[in-house]
């Protein structure tokens, strides 16, 4: 039986560290891959990198974090942001990345997961996907895009199954509307995801105490689970947080 | 010093990394001529069966595997790789260089709530004792990505399992020939040591 996933995200802006609430006030806590290599030897069981840089001249500095951290890290290891072509997704894959996440570009140019999964394989084309809860779509949830600042009228639903569709391998749904609250991850959003496509689910965001994991990994129907901010700060540690799920039933690696 | 076969297989730099990090000497070339006179060999493979075999034969290097299975030194196989070991696979479909008797076939699932692919980390049951499990306990947990699981058709051949939706196999071999479905190569500090243990291995299964 597969063990639940325990996912560690970083957001890395300029090759550091960051860590957002709701998508904006952004500041620094550190380096990457001393970060990565202190969740690898906890048992962390797979790592992402969101890359926040705004500008697209310092992007190569992300391949340089992402090549280091694959040199030292032996669990699968996924990144994203600023993916737009088939090129930045080899280039990523090339540099270590097991697989990489398209989000804003692939809403504006759905084909783009097409063509990822046929260049590195649908098992490395991972669909992130920020959502809103919304009163303008059908599923009550709605795709926003640029990092949670644009609404796109499209529903959440659709997308993932779109996505599925096209060729992605995985779905990431992140919350905005929980993003970085610390106050639980959107249980309903994630079970309607979850129980629609038949690629596993990862929720994001909203995750502030174990409670929150068992609850997503149970009730919400998640294949993983992404912490950020409650594992870079130090509140919990990896094998706190999988020894507890263990203790009510879950199945975790530990 | 391991030779890593390169046919654009995805994780083909990640058994680079890993070998690197444990000090194992290993070098990926696409050459079939050296290919074919390594003394050690690694065998990966990520992403479509049909599409690398038809590579793998294109390129000459399906006969230079095959030479180097037949000279009897240590082969790893990994993931499609693994699969390719069998006769054939249903994705594409596609002969598979034969080595051992069986075929790689579709994973289906009937319970709604498992995924294809199966992918994480599971536990594997050692069935028949290999020098390359020997340091696996029972729980031990490996990583998997797949959709297509290998089928065996002669139980000698059937070194380990374990469990999504059914029991499979995800070890096999005979001889100087071992292969996983998991990947060594990401399953932490135990797919290391398969790394490890594959770099001293003698080439005989016991």
């Amino acid at each position: 039986m597969l063990s639940k996933r325990i996912i560690a995200c970083l957001d890395v802006r300029d090759g550091k560290l960051a860590k957002s609430v709701k998508f904006v006030d952004t500041k620094d806590i550190g380096d990457p891959v001393e970060k990565a290599k202190q969740y690898y030897a906890d048992h962390l069981d797979e790592l992402v990198f969101y890359d926040i840089t705004a500008s697209s001249e310092k992007r190569g500095i992300m391949l340089d974090v992402v090549e280091a951290v694959a040199a030292q890290i032996f669990i699968p290891f996924s990144v994203g942001g600023g993916v737009r072509e088939v090129a930045d997704a080899t280039r990523l894959r090339l540099a270590g990345a097991e697989k990489v996440n398209v989000n804003t570009a692939a809403v504006q140019d759905p084909d783009l997961i097409a063509r990822c999964s046929e260049a590195i394989g649908a098992q490395s084309t991972v669909l992130s996907m920020d959502v809103l809860r919304s009163g303008e779509t059908a599923s009550g949830y709605e795709i926003v895009i640029h990092g949670g600042r644009t609404r796109t009228g499209i529903d959440a639903l659709e997308w993932a199954l779109r996505a599925e569709r096209l060729g992605a391998g995985e779905i990431v749904v992140n919350s905005i509307d929980a993003d970085g609250t610390r106050e639980g991850y959107e249980l309903t959003l994630t079970r309607l995801i979850a129980d629609a496509v038949r690629v596993p689910v990862i929720a994001s965001g909203g995750a502030g105490k174990p409670e929150h994991l068992y609850d997503v990994l149970t009730e919400g129907h998640a294949d993983a689970a992404l912490v950020a901010s409650m594992v870079h700060y130090g509140h919990y540690t990896v094998p706190e947080l999988k020894q507890y799920l263990a203790g009510r039933g879950v199945k975790v690696r530990l | 010093m391991i030779t890593i076969v390169d046919y654009n297989a995805g994780n083909l730099r990640s058994v680079k990394r890993a070998c690197d990090a444990v000090g194992i000497d290993a070098v990926f070339t696409p050459d079939p001529e050296r290919v074919a006179r390594a003394d050690r060999l690694i065998f990966p493979g990520v992403g479509h069966a049909k599409t690398a075999m038809d590579t793998l034969v294109k390129t000459g290097l399906a006969d230079a595997v095959r030479h180097v299975v037949a000279r009897g030194v240590p082969v790893l196989g990994i993931c499609v790789g693994a699969q390719l070991v069998l006769e054939s696979s249903e994705e594409g479909p596609t002969p598979g260089l034969g080595f051992l008797p069986g075929h790689t076939r579709l994973l289906r699932v009937n319970d709604p709530r498992l995924k294809v692919p199966h992918m994480g980390w599971n536990a594997v049951r050692v069935e028949q004792r290999h020098p390359l499990l020997d340091h696996l306990q029972a729980g031990d947990e490996l990583y998997f990505v797949h959709s297509y699981y290998l089928d065996p058709s002669e139980p000698q051949h059937l070194f380990a399992t374990t469990e999504h939706g059914q029991r499979f196999c995800c070890a096999l071999g005979r001889d100087n020939l071992f292969a996983t479905q998991f990947h060594p190569e990401k399953s932490g500090k135990l797919g290391l040591e398969l790394l490890t243990r594959f770099a001293r291995w003698s080439g005989t299964p016991c």
